[in-house]
């Protein structure tokens, strides 16, 4: 404690503190905003009567408090009839349902149910009225020999980059709504987000955006999952936001810094 | 100005007399210079080497600096279209990083050098003194001059004219702002008016098939399910040269969605302007003409990404939060024989920003 005290004169103490301060708050702040990322869940497009049955019951069991029995809804949950197959496999598959708590928005976390119990619940909602089904394979394949990356990009840009950020990486809607950054998120869960407009996502039927489409859509996103940044630290593609910040507070600490420096008497 | 009023290093005076009038002393004492304290390199010759050499580094830093940005410039080459990432990367890199330490190392260097090793002798200086009847004075006597050297007096001939010319030369202006008001130039041509007319109108018409952005594809009344977004381009546009393409597209873009018909409140005279809860809305903010483009299909607000305008799609994209002036301007469709979607009309109001003659 003696030691710090008489240190705490130190020209250099201040700069010291300020770089303490921004590392533990940048270091809080990217714990906070990890996310974790549901992995894929195998398909399998046809479903037993069995499958129905134990969809039921689990149906019954975790999401009927708020969806109702039969799936008809209650003031808590909307009805799930015609939802589809589809539906049910990105929103339990990416954890999102069952929700956490009620909010303005149900985000992604660990999956709370397995690939096979996922599949039952789906036969089950499925089985109450026809919807969008899970993707054929074919459409999911990113390295299929008829995919133009090209056309994915032009298509993510007009239809999709105004929510979620021309980098992919998200951004903010109304009222504590958000589009979700798209990194990491499976081929198959991107496909169903489409189809099925989850949350208060738009649906892009393929009606309006063509299974082919679809898939250099998908492809896109993939490519530039993979590919780095030209220009350096990406600073989470935020734009004006995370740069401004981060020149506002290292920039200005660096000035500060020279400053303090420029002034003191040499020894 | 007159030698005395430069004060130097001497004793002026000036500041003592203010404070000696009124209470005879300083309200504090004057702490003078603290006691010069000499730097290590001032008595330590070995100090003053290791502050040279130093400084010699900082410098040697800033020549390697160069030296990378040169490497980046010429070693890692022309940038073209197959480059790769990684060196458009590393060239970025060296750039920047050679830049910034060739810079820097000259400033800190010269910094370290005057701070170490140059004389550090502390230097007074006392402030002017102020003497107001005599400036008063000297200015008085330039004015006189003035008007004595332009013969302002002696030649009234050239006083009178300048002052005709002066009162004169502001007249134009009442013509260039009498030209703002266009009461009768509706004129659609960009030279006449400055084109402004050319925002009444948009590439809507009636009969014009909605197709999407970018594929130019038309769009059936029954592709369009509930919750869906279409973002809609006229037909023909793609057709046009590209200048032309983007003039237009930047008025023409509009966003297509489908709601359940009871969510929708329409007022009267919108009655038809829908097909089956399919409504098509202008898609450029009234506030600065960003793209309103991002639809949450079940509070159904449209939110503006440039300032947060946010507009109620059930309300006929009246205003609900933001800066945004006016509601988005509805595009009035319906269905052909086919069963395609087209517009009925233009927009009835022009789209985007208010402007001064939007009336």
């Amino acid at each position: 404690m003696k030691a710090l005290s008489q240190k705490r004169r130190h020209p250099i103490a201040g700069l010291a503190l300020l770089l303490l301060g921004l590392l533990i708050t940048g270091g809080l702040y990217s714990v906070a905003s990890t996310m974790n990322q549901a992995q894929a869940a195998t398909t399998g497009s046809t479903y037993s009567a069995e499958d129905i049955t134990e969809g039921e019951k689990l149906f019954n069991a975790n999401c009927a408090t708020c969806h109702g029995y039969e799936a008809v809804g209650t003031q808590d949950g909307p009805t799930l009839v015609g939802v589809g197959a589809a539906s049910v496999d990105f929103q339990v598959g990416t954890g999102r349902m069952p929700m956490q708590m009620q909010g303005p928005q149900a985000q992604a976390k660990p999956k709370q149910f397995n690939d096979e119990q996922t599949a039952q619940l789906a036969a089950y909602v499925s089985s109450l009225g026809a919807g969008p089904s899970i993707p054929d394979e074919q459409y999911l394949d990113t390295d299929h020999e008829d995919v133009d990356l090209g056309n994915g990009g032009t298509l993510f840009r007009v239809n999709c980059a105004m929510c979620h950020n021309a980098a992919a990486a998200g951004g903010a809607l109304t009222r504590g709504k958000f589009a979700p950054g798209l990194d990491g998120v499976s081929e198959k869960h991107i496909y169903e987000a489409m189809v099925t407009g989850p949350q208060n996502m738009p649906v892009f039927s393929d009606s309006n955006i063509k299974p082919e489409d679809k898939r250099d859509i998908i492809a896109f996103l993939k490519e530039i999952e993979t590919q780095g940044s030209p220009g350096g630290a990406k600073l989470g593609s935020l734009g004006p936001v995370s740069e401004g910040l981060f020149i506002w507070t290292a920039g200005l600490a660096l000035i500060v810094g020279f400053m303090v420096w420029l002034t003191s008497r040499s020894s | 100005m007159s030698e005395q009023s430069h004060g130097g290093p001497e004793h002026s005076g000036a500041v003592e007399h203010a404070g000696v009038e009124e209470s005879g002393k300083y309200a504090i004492d004057n702490p003078g210079i603290p006691p010069h304290r000499p730097r290590l390199a001032d008595e330590d010759p070995r100090a003053a080497k290791r502050a040279e050499r130093q400084v010699a580094v900082l410098f040697g830093i800033s020549i390697i600096g160069t030296v990378l940005f040169f490497v980046g410039y010429f070693v890692v080459g022309q940038i073209g279209p197959d480059t790769e990432i990684g060196t458009v990367r590393l060239q970025n890199m060296l750039l920047g990083l050679g830049t910034a330490f060739s810079m820097l190392g000259i400033g800190v260097g010269i910094v370290h050098w005057a701070k170490t090793l140059m004389p550090d002798h502390e230097v007074s200086e006392a402030r002017h003194e102020v003497r107001t009847e005599e400036d008063r004075q000297v200015a008085v006597g330039m004015i006189d001059d003035i008007v004595e050297e332009s013969q302002f007096k002696r030649r009234p001939l050239l006083r009178n004219t300048l002052i005709g010319a002066v009162a004169l030369a502001p007249l134009p202006a009442i013509a260039l702002f009498r030209d703002l008001d266009d009461s009768d130039n509706r004129s659609e041509l960009a030279t006449e008016n400055f084109g402004v007319e050319r925002l009444r109108h948009t590439m809507w018409d009636s009969g014009v098939r909605l197709v999407r952005d970018p594929t130019g594809t038309p769009i059936k009344a029954s592709d369009v399910t509930v919750g869906s977004a279409f973002h809609v381009i006229p037909e023909g546009l793609n057709e046009l040269p590209p200048t032309e393409h983007l003039n237009q597209k930047a008025k023409a873009v509009v966003l297509l969605m489908r709601l359940d018909p009871q969510d929708l409140q329409i007022s009267p005279e919108r009655e038809d302007w829908n097909v089956d809860g399919i409504v098509a809305y202008s898609k450029i903010c009234t506030h600065v003409g960003c793209p309103v483009a991002l639809y949450e299909q079940h509070t159904h607000h449209l939110l503006c990404p440039c300032h947060q305008s946010t507009f109620d799609l059930t309300q006929e994209c009246k205003v609900i939060f933001g800066p945004a002036g006016h509601a988005l301007p509805q595009l009035p469709i319906t269905v052909n024989e086919e069963g395609f979607l087209v517009a009925q009309s233009d927009f009835h109001e022009p789209v985007g920003p208010a402007y001064w003659e939007r009336g």
